[in-house]
């Protein structure tokens, strides 16, 4: 059976590996920094036994405050799952890193989270938009688009 | 040729050539549009270009309530719809704290079986007619599965867009002449496969054309988020039923058959064998299943508590999870859907590019997408 990593245990590893990147933590999901995402995301699947592997996938969440990326990871070699999130500020052009170099897997799910949600993904090899089409007014998926 | 002509041959200058294949192309599977650069045959470059089939169903969805959904999930992958029911519904109680009755999970596994077979045989249906074994191999398939929507029809009286399952269970249980019915498809169904394979597994066009083409290694495959068979196609043995056993699958023996060199040829061959393997699961079901209540009492209007809840399951085409985020309000506050065709296609360029223009189709058509699921 999948385990997910406590939120806690990933939270106190992160703290001693990356001091100052942790935002909060629950059981079952970090909060992280947005600017040292790559780092954290690379530590997660360098370190032997954590291995996240597989990027399961990446959503990102309208809280009209702030938008929240949610990082589903799977290890596929020790059979366990965690979360982590981040928490970007600002309606105007919130942006966070690319973790392309890191999975793959990132590439078409981070232009989908750009395309709809409107989130910049800096590093990222091709982000235009994916669903719709160049020029399309706004990102449908943000809670006030056409006034909501 | 005489001198002149050797000459002439050697200063032409051929230039690449960039055609659109699709959106309306038989072998895309729906609309689906390929750039693609060739020089003379040979792939050299290949943009996809998505979103001719994009609804907003995620957006949709935030606009219904959690029973209402559940009819939009038939939508997505429409070749495998009671999986999408059931991957929805099992992250809805999640976020309610709700167990389905063992009578409702028991018919919500024998129904995700049986639609597992049906979609890999239209996925091996139109591999086939991709290579143009054109005709006779996709109406074996299709006749086979037409007698897995009969079945469906008896469960829940629809045969393609099901909606058969519901937040805690299923809609109905099933008619007393279903049984009958199931098991002389459970007999057929082993003869059918083998006689399939007969007739194609060691034929020498499909080997010579299917094997050694694409090839995809495990690494690459995992990082790349790819998942189900063609993840499977490459030796790694991940299948979320074994890994994250959910409803009754940990009671549920059965093996996973695992490719060797994640080519065209071992993606064919793991749907074949899981076919078989879902054959087995149903029949176990079969002899599990005990009388009982099919669904607990949930209001039509659920009103799950403030939380979220990612729950994913093995789809026939791979890791199918809905994440769903709960305001407490009778709708989604943001039903995102992970799903399988759509990252799948991450390394398609990558999978395409050296190969013929003869091969791209069969190539495409071997990773198994539904443009329902990949556009949304």
């Amino acid at each position: 059976m999948t385990r997910l990593v406590a939120g806690g245990d990933l939270a106190r590893r992160l703290q001693d590996a990356f001091p100052g990147t942790v935002e909060s933590w629950d059981d079952s999901q970090v909060w992280v920094q947005p600017d040292r995402l790559v780092e954290v995301c690379g530590w997660l699947r360098q370190t032997p036994d954590l291995a996240f592997d597989f990027l399961s996938s990446i959503s990102a969440v309208d809280y009209i405050e702030h938008f929240e990326l949610v990082y589903h990871l799977t290890s596929i070699r020790h059979n366990h799952r965690a979360v982590v999130k981040a928490r970007l500020y600002g309606r105007e052009r919130p942006a966070a890193p690319s973790v392309v170099s890191i999975w793959r897997g990132a590439t078409l799910q981070e232009r989908e989270v750009w395309d709809l949600m409107g989130v910049t993904f800096e590093g990222h090899p091709n982000l235009k938009r994916i669903m719709l089409w160049e020029g399309f007014p706004g990102h449908p998926h943000r809670k006030d688009h056409l006034g909501g | 040729m005489d001198k002149s002509d050797q000459e002439k041959a050697a200063t032409l200058r051929t230039e690449p050539v960039t055609i659109n294949m699709g959106p309306q192309h038989p072998s895309t599977h729906g609309v689906f549009r390929l750039r693609v650069t060739f020089d003379g045959e040979m792939v050299l470059d290949v943009e996809p270009v998505f979103g001719y089939l994009h609804r907003g169903t995620e957006k949709l969805a935030e606009e219904r309530n959690y029973t209402q959904v559940i009819t939009l999930t038939d939508r997505l992958d429409y070749v495998s719809s009671m999986i999408n029911n059931q991957a929805y519904v099992l992250s809805c109680e999640k976020l309610g704290g709700i167990e389905a009755p063992e009578r409702g999970q028991y018919l919500r596994v024998i129904a995700a079986e049986l639609q597992r077979i049906a979609s890999h045989l239209v996925a091996t249906g139109f591999l086939l007619q991709d290579l143009g074994a054109f005709g006779t191999p996709l109406m074996y398939c299709m006749r086979e599965r037409e007698r897995i929507l009969d079945l469906f029809e008896m469960l829940c009286g629809a045969r393609i867009t099901n909606s058969y399952m519901r937040v805690g269970g299923v809609f109905q249980d099933a008619p007393e002449d279903f049984w009958p019915a199931l098991r002389r498809f459970l007999e057929a169904m082993p003869r059918f496969i083998d006689e399939y394979e007969h007739l194609l597994t060691s034929n020498e066009i499909l080997l010579s054309r299917t094997r050694g083409v694409s090839l995809l290694s495990a690494e690459d495959a995992i990082n790349a988020s790819i998942s189900g068979p063609v993840l499977r196609a490459t030796g790694v043995a991940w299948d979320l039923r074994k890994a994250a056993p959910y409803e009754v699958y940990d009671r549920m023996a059965f093996v996973l058959p695992l490719g060797k060199s994640g080519d065209v040829y071992d993606r064919y061959w793991v749907r074949m064998q899981e076919m078989r393997q879902s054959v087995g699961i149903v029949q176990q079901c079969m002899a599990q299943i005990q009388p009982g209540p099919v669904r607990t009492t949930v209001p039509l209007i659920f009103r799950p508590p403030v939380g979220e809840a990612y729950v994913p399951i093995e789809a026939s085409k791979g890791e199918l999870g809905f994440y769903l985020v709960s305001d407490g309000g009778i709708s989604p506050y943001r039903c995102k859907i992970r799903s399988p065709s759509f990252i799948n296609l991450t390394l398609l360029r990558e999978m395409l590019i050296g190969y013929k223009l003869a091969d791209l189709v069969v190539i495409f058509g071997s990773i198994d997408i539904n443009m329902g699921e990949v556009d949304r």
